[in-house]
């Protein structure tokens, strides 16, 4: 046991491992003895059918729930023990994308990407504007499409200084060229040494993507 | 790109979220206005349905405003955590890499200051409708002062715990009540102590015990209890 340790850590633990995940909700077995490895410049694509665990097996990563037998692992480490290092290398995009209809894109960016790192105005409405939100800055969020509002939470993404994203339907409300361009920023953050792990129905394009399919044993 | 980013520390996740709630609540000034009112309105109706005389009214006064103290902070605690949870934000709080008992605790602060402090403010003036003795008026203020953010940390919790509930109807106040009846008891002995001329540190100083436990135990509780109610 303590020679395959010191071995994965000679080789360089990777980013991020899960063994034998088992996870059972309302006494149905969602998975069972799932096992994978997310390495950093990869791209994990999460299929399966409409309630095979997708939503859940990416909560469960993220620490968002632990109704679950099983090991992940961080950087080597168990996830329970490195909760705060883990929490500031992650990115969580979830259903509801963490907008407040009140405030205003810019408001809600100060907060939702400030919680993470630093950041400046400059940088949030640089941030607005390469998601297509130049001149609504100032808008209150409920006059947004729900697109938009996806849009606000996705400038996170840009923001972040997080190794691993874990979005759970980024592709939903968005239109073609956001779906291109939102394509084309994992592809990036896969190219500049980060991991995105996605569940979508969409077909993803970019190289360098794996796909785990949920519900089939 | 990745390199440059600092993480910000802790006291300005704090700030943030501080500044974050209060402009929330400054944009929706319904959920601050209504359980003002709900107080002012319930201790205006006293007099009238009881007696306009002093000497009946003065003896219940401090009840009085107490009591409607207790309401209005039950009636504004629904809108601590509920928005969040809703729009997702509350994701973000829990997963911050930042320690959740001061996130909450800046959130419980922010809606003390919309909620509790307007209150405290306000009490002099209801008082004096209810012709509470005026060398009262410090004593009843001091203890609001105290009580209602022991009330907010109390009733932080019970939002915790149900905020993912679809309908709590009466929930949030059973769980609620039990914890809050030590303050509205010394709260009110105390402003009795005071009307009536005896010294009322003694109960003072219970209630800043009360505060010092809850503003210890309760954002840790509530932020325990959120990471329930998500999962």
């Amino acid at each position: 046991m303590n020679q395959i340790t010191e071995s994965t850590v000679a080789m360089g633990a990777p980013l991020l491992e899960v063994r034998d995940l088992c996870c059972e909700r309302d006494e149905r077995m969602l998975f069972a003895g799932l096992s994978f490895v997310v390495e950093c410049g990869t791209v994990l694509q999460i299929a399966g059918n409409n309630g095979s665990g997708k939503t859940t097996l990416l909560r469960i990563l993220c620490g968002l729930n632990d109704g679950y037998d099983g090991e992940i692992i961080w950087r080597g480490e168990s996830t329970h023990d490195t909760a705060e290092s883990f929490a500031g290398d992650l990115l969580y995009f979830g259903h509801r994308v963490g907008v407040n209809k009140i405030l205003t894109p810019l408001e809600n960016l100060r907060w939702s990407a400030g919680m993470q790192r630093n950041v400046n105005d400059q940088l949030l409405l640089d941030a607005l504007e390469a998601v297509g939100l130049r001149g609504f800055e100032e808008s209150p969020c409920y006059t947004l499409s729900a697109g938009q509002q996806q849009r606000v939470s996705l400038a996170r993404l840009r923001l972040s200084p997080a190794t691993l994203w874990v979005l759970d339907e980024p592709f939903t409300t968005l239109d073609v060229d956001a779906v291109a361009q939102l394509e084309q920023t994992l592809a990036d953050h896969a190219r500049q040494g980060g991991a995105v792990i996605v569940t979508t129905h969409h077909k993803l394009t970019m190289p360098s993507v794996s796909r785990l399919t949920l519900g089939v044993s | 790109m990745l390199s440059v980013a600092v993480k910000p520390s802790t006291r300005s996740a704090f700030m943030l979220t501080l500044k974050r709630d209060l402009l929330i609540a400054f944009k929706r000034k319904n959920d601050i206005v209504n359980p003002f009112m709900f107080f002012v309105i319930v201790i205006s109706l006293f007099p009238l349905a009881i007696s306009p005389e002093g000497e009946r009214l003065a003896e219940i006064a401090a009840g009085v405003i107490w009591i409607a103290v207790l309401l209005s902070a039950m009636l504004s605690m629904d809108s601590l955590y509920r928005g969040d949870f809703e729009d997702g934000s509350l994701e973000i709080l829990l997963l911050s890499p930042h320690p959740l008992f001061f996130l909450v605790l800046a959130k419980n602060i922010a809606h003390w200051l919309v909620s509790g402090l307007p209150v405290v403010i306000a009490s002099p003036l209801l008082a004096y409708m209810l012709k509470l003795p005026s060398e009262s008026y410090a004593t009843l203020m001091l203890t609001l002062l105290v009580g209602t953010p022991t009330l907010s940390l109390i009733g932080s919790i019970a939002v915790a715990l149900t905020v993912g509930l679809g309908s709590r109807g009466l929930i949030l106040a059973v769980i609620t009540l039990p914890f809050s009846v030590p303050v509205l008891i010394f709260g009110t002995l105390a402003v009795q102590a005071s009307a009536s001329g005896l010294p009322s540190g003694g109960y003072l100083t219970l209630l800043l015990a009360l505060l010092a436990g809850s503003l210890s135990l309760a954002p840790l509780t509530s932020a325990a209890a959120l990471r329930i109610s998500v999962s």
